[in-house]
């Protein structure tokens, strides 16, 4: 691609993950045409149009100022706390929990957005911590505080899942905000040993039933373990090149539950083998590698503690769904990006995206504009 | 600002970023790792297995129930088809609802309360994958109204298929049996799949269960493409049934039905028998159920209905039913009479009784007989005339006759339980009871009392053979080529005396003038009343139904070239004048069926209609009377023990018979000059 026929502007822009990433998603789009009987109502033709409406708003996002990401950073978090708020009061209630807002155009889920906002929040928090605050525990009240209320929150709608992911969006960035590894440690033990009773006392039955289903899949055949054995055998009977597009017996006969959102990844691997799964989970890696990139050769603290947390809360999607449908972890409804079928997620990705292309602007132009 | 801390710069925290970046990039690049191996262990290395998963997914194995064979009567009218009907089943095992389920199919298929009731007791009895048939012959649009349900109602099936289909109903009910689904008894013995397949029937009785195999055939398949919901995406192999052997019988059709109406409301059995062939064209028993209705299980109404009923319609009296033949044995007295060389003119004084010992046997005819010859003796069935001559020639040769024509005699047909009854002697009775023959003994055999005990089946064969002289065996499969029957040895003039006799019965100056047939053709035949109780109990022609006389009627035709043998047994009749009606028009039916049926149909008026309008009315009364509340129906095996045994009327004397067992008093004792055959409405018994 040479510059001179291509506007500067435009060829500045990461392509190398951009069109991998349309080729991600068109390949989603096919697989809901599938799912979908070989029509694109009513999935695939909105996933698309979802994708390029929510790329545009990451080329939005992605001509946003530093000042600006700073400047908007606790009233974007504060707003989100206070719809999580709301939804716990007054959401709709769908598959036994509240966690959607309706917009009117779409279905809104302040918890999605919540991953990328608190990322945000606490890239901004440690970026105004003075480097020497970060070993004093005192300083990090704030910080556990910040990470405690919508996490909280959203365990509470109850949505395990979500909640886990916000959480974990956190760590990373607090890990990465060079906090003492020894913490890490500690909280880690005592992480394993507190979880045998959280797991008894503080989740909900059906979230139970889903641990112990994983952790026994053939007990329960027809019950929760139903999912996973139904998506490993669509995973299983792909083969390496996979039962051939618009052929998959396990998503077109319903028994696989699921197949055009969590489980898109299972209808996929079905019609396409071995080779298709490849392709996705390499997508993935290569945008992961983009965004840590980014973080490393960010101009500042904040934009580089953004890129690192917007990045990993794009991984957590992607290996919690993956490791889910094939039998790794709990069945928790977690899509995967770009595949699964959701405007929701897929706006939270987006936005990610859109970020780290923020902070990879910024840092394009040096410390020519003022950080 | 702690003194350890001071030295963190935004220096030192870039570096730990850097290192700690390449940490969560590892981790990322692990976790990529390890879902390209796991991805990579499903489905290359446990590919197989899952491949296999997949397919027994989506592929789904259904047999199709075979047609049974039809069973067709001799001129090839089929006595049980197969229909095309729309039938819905329950599968115990599959249903996730099961209390919604009946009462959402209740709704739909408006099942009735009775209803409702007979499928829960059926599900509460369910075993497995029993499937159990809640709807048959359902109408097309009660039958898509619950298709376009199915989805809602897991464990539900519903499908088109073959119904055993039985077109005169009722009449046919001993004669073949019936058909139902497979128990779970039969299954474990089995062990076939086709047993829980929703829609097939297993043989349960008669006929049907004795040619079980025959008639089954074989089974096709249908592999079918499946959602998971079990919804059918498309057919992939079909594989036809083939349909079970078809069976002809010698029965014929429409005189089996004939038979069987013309019993009317009594409770009573009809057998015809062809005199050349030995085919039995007829084996009427009344009451009977109806096997279409058996077909879906028996339901708490239906049950309640068989087992009050005191006729028991479970029972096939023409195997079944054990009766003291009474005077239609005479003829058979007759014949051994002659063959100990008896002067078929030797005659007695009767004069409405006989002293035997210190006891006074009396005639049926108090006012006696006067002079009575052999033939007199027949067609007048004087009694004096049989005591006198009993005596002298001994029992030995009249039980001698009586096995040779076929009394106590057990035939080889392709049925389920046959009671063959007793022919006593004196040999039976030592080892019995232990107790010597006495000479009342003779007497009360000798008018078939005492321990003589027959069935309809051998009395219509002794008729045959006495018409024939041959040793006649009752055929029921058919068979074109004559049977050669060997000759039974009796001298022609012995037989011709006593079809005189017979004739005279009827024709003559007999006790049956009125069963004399309306068309041209002359019937030979011999009145039977037996007594049930002693006469201190009940006269037998009024009082209580269960102590009154049994009528008998052996008849055969035309008298002087036999054809056609029968015998008809109404039980608790009163009397002979209660059988020989219907043996006359059913010997009618076979000359000239218009005139016949013109009879029935003049009867049937009265009685509320052919058996199975009077079933349904029947029904209809009992569920208004009792409704849910009637019994739960007892078990198969308890349905069928009903109709094995005969009641303990019916069995021999439990306790040796002592008395003399006086003659039951003929009815048409008037009729000792021919009547002209009276309109037979007039006859109709109450």
């Amino acid at each position: 691609m040479s510059r001179r026929i291509v506007p500067e502007a435009i060829a500045r822009e990461p392509w190398g993950v951009l069109l991998p990433l349309f080729a991600l998603n068109t390949f989603g789009s096919l697989v809901l045409y599938s799912a979908a009987g070989g029509h694109l109502q009513p999935w695939a033709l909105v996933h698309t149009i979802h994708f390029l409406v929510f790329l545009a708003m990451a080329f939005v996002i992605s001509r946003l100022p530093r000042d600006f990401f700073k400047s908007i950073t606790y009233p974007i978090y504060a707003t989100l706390v206070l719809l999580l708020v709301v939804v716990d009061l007054f959401g709709a209630v769908r598959g036994g929990s509240q966690r959607w807002i309706n917009l009117g155009f779409m279905q809104l889920q302040p918890s999605e957005l919540m991953k990328p906002g608190i990322v945000l929040a606490l890239a901004y928090f440690f970026d105004s911590l003075p480097p020497a605050m970060t070993k004093n525990w005192r300083a990090l009240l704030p910080a556990a505080g910040l990470i405690a209320v919508p996490t909280l929150l959203v365990m509470a709608q109850p949505d395990l899942g979500t909640g886990l992911s916000i959480a974990a969006g956190a760590g990373v960035v607090v890990f990465l905000a060079g906090l003492p590894m020894r913490w890490f440690v500690g909280a880690g033990i005592a992480g394993a040993a507190l979880a045998p009773l959280a797991f008894f006392t503080l989740l909900h039955d059906y979230q139970r039933k889903r641990v112990l289903t994983f952790l026994n899949p053939e007990e329960d055949l027809l019950g929760t373990g139903y999912h996973i054995t139904q998506s490993k055998i669509a995973i299983g009977s792909g083969g390496f090149w996979g039962k051939g597009f618009g052929s998959g017996s396990q998503s077109h006969l319903e028994y696989l539950p699921e197949a055009h959102t969590d489980f898109a990844f299972s209808t996929m691997v079905e019609e396409w083998g071995v080779v298709g799964g490849l392709f996705v989970i390499a997508v993935f890696l290569w945008v992961f590698r983009w965004g840590l990139n980014v973080a490393r050769n960010a101009p500042d603290r904040f934009s580089s503690l953004l890129a690192a947390g917007m990045t990993f809360t794009v991984f957590f999607y992607m290996a919690v769904n993956m490791l889910m449908v094939m039998g790794l972890a709990p069945v928790v409804g977690i899509p995967l990006p770009w595949i699964s079928h959701g405007g929701s997620a897929l706006m939270t990705n987006m936005a990610c995206i859109g970020t780290i292309m923020a902070v990879e602007r910024w840092s394009r132009r040096g410390g020519s504009l003022s950080g | 600002m702690l003194r350890d801390q001071s030295h963190v710069s935004s220096g030192t925290l870039r570096n730990s970023f850097e290192r700690r970046s390449f940490l969560i990039g590892g981790l990322q690049a692990g976790v990529g790792v390890l879902l390209a191996a796991r991805l990579g262990w499903i489905a290359l290395v446990q590919n197989e297995k899952y491949e296999t998963a997949s397919e027994s997914n989506r592929v789904n194995l259904t047999l199709i129930p075979p047609r049974r064979g039809v069973i067709l009567d001799r001129n090839n009218a089929p006595l049980a088809s197969n229909r095309m009907e729309y039938r819905i089943d329950i599968i115990p095992e599959r249903l996730v609802d099961p209390e919604a389920t009946v009462s959402q199919l209740g709704r739909l298929l408006s099942l009735t309360d009775i209803e409702l009731r007979d499928l829960t007791d059926k599900l509460e009895k369910a075993h497995g994958f029993q499937p159990l048939g809640v709807a048959e012959g359902l109408p097309a649009e009660l039958y898509d109204k619950v298709l376009v349900r199915l989805p809602e109602m897991p464990g539900v099936v519903a499908q088109q298929g073959y119904t055993r289909w039985y077109p005169t109903g009722p009449s046919v009910g001993h004669l073949l049996g019936y058909v139902g689904p497979a128990s779970a008894e039969d299954y474990k013995k089995e062990k076939n799949p086709l047993l829980v397949t929703p829609g097939f029937k297993i043989g349960k009785d008669g006929f049907e269960k004795f040619f079980e195999t025959r008639l089954r055939g074989t089974p096709g398949a249908r592999r079918v493409e499946v959602t998971a919901t079990g919804k059918v995406v498309r057919d992939l192999e079909m594989r036809d049934d083939v349909p079970g052997k078809p069976m002809k019988l010698t029965i014929n059709g429409p005189l089996q039905d004939y038979a069987s109406r013309r019993l009317g409301v009594e409770s009573g059995a009809v057998v015809v028998m062809d005199c050349e062939s030995g085919d039995l064209l007829a084996m009427a028993s009344m009451p009977s159920y109806d096997p279409n209705s058996f077909s879906d299980g028996i339901g708490r109404i239906e049950w309640k209905m068989l087992s009050d009923d005191d006729h028991v319609p479970l029972r096939n009296k023409v195997l079944r039913g054990l009766y003291p033949p009474g005077s239609t044995v005479k003829p058979m007295v007759a014949l051994a009479f002659l063959e100990a060389g008896l002067d078929p003119e030797a005659s007695v004084g009767c004069s409405g009784g006989l002293r035997v010992g210190n006891r006074v046997f009396h005639c049926w005819n108090r006012r006696g007989h006067g002079s009575v010859n052999m033939s007199k003796a027949i067609y007048q069935s004087c009694d004096v005339y049989f005591y006198h001559f009993a005596q002298q020639i001994g029992m030995d040769k009249i039980s001698e006759m009586a096995r040779k024509l076929g009394l106590g005699q057990q035939f080889n047909l392709p049925v389920v339980g046959q009671h063959f009854g007793t022919v006593p002697d004196p040999a039976w009775k030592l080892k019995k009871y232990d107790k010597p023959w006495a000479v009342y003994d003779t007497v009360n055999a000798t008018i078939g009392q005492g321990y003589f005990l027959v069935n309809p089946l051998q009395q219509a064969v002794m008729a045959a053979r006495i018409a024939s002289g041959k040793a006649l065996n009752p055929r029921l499969l058919f068979d074109p080529r004559a049977q050669n029957a060997p000759s039974l040895g009796i001298p022609q003039d012995h037989l011709d005396l006593v079809h005189q006799a017979m004739s005279d019965v009827v024709n003559g100056p007999g006790t049956a003038g009125r069963a004399r047939l309306p068309v041209d053709v002359l019937m030979a035949g011999k009145t039977g009343t037996a007594q049930v109780v002693g006469l201190n109990i009940s006269s037998g022609k009024t009082g209580p139904w269960k102590y009154r006389d049994h009528g008998h009627f052996v008849a055969f035709a035309p008298f002087d070239k036999p054809k056609y043998a029968c015998a008809v047994v109404v039980e608790h009749g009163g009397g002979s004048a209660a059988a020989y009606p219907i043996a006359r028009d059913v010997m009618t039916f076979l000359y000239d069926p218009a005139k016949a049926l013109e009879v029935l149909h003049g009867m049937e008026n009265g009685w509320g209609g052919t058996p199975q309008q009077r079933m349904a009315t029947r029904y209809q009364a009992v569920a208004q009377q009792y409704g849910v509340s009637a019994p739960k129906p007892a078990d198969e095996k308890e349905i069928l023990k009903r109709g094995e045994s005969p009641d303990e009327t019916e069995q021999a004397p439990r306790t040796p018979v002592t008395e003399a067992a006086p003659p039951a008093p003929e009815p048409d004792s008037d009729a000792a000059t021919p009547a002209p055959a009276a309109p037979a409405s007039q006859e109709a018994p109450q």
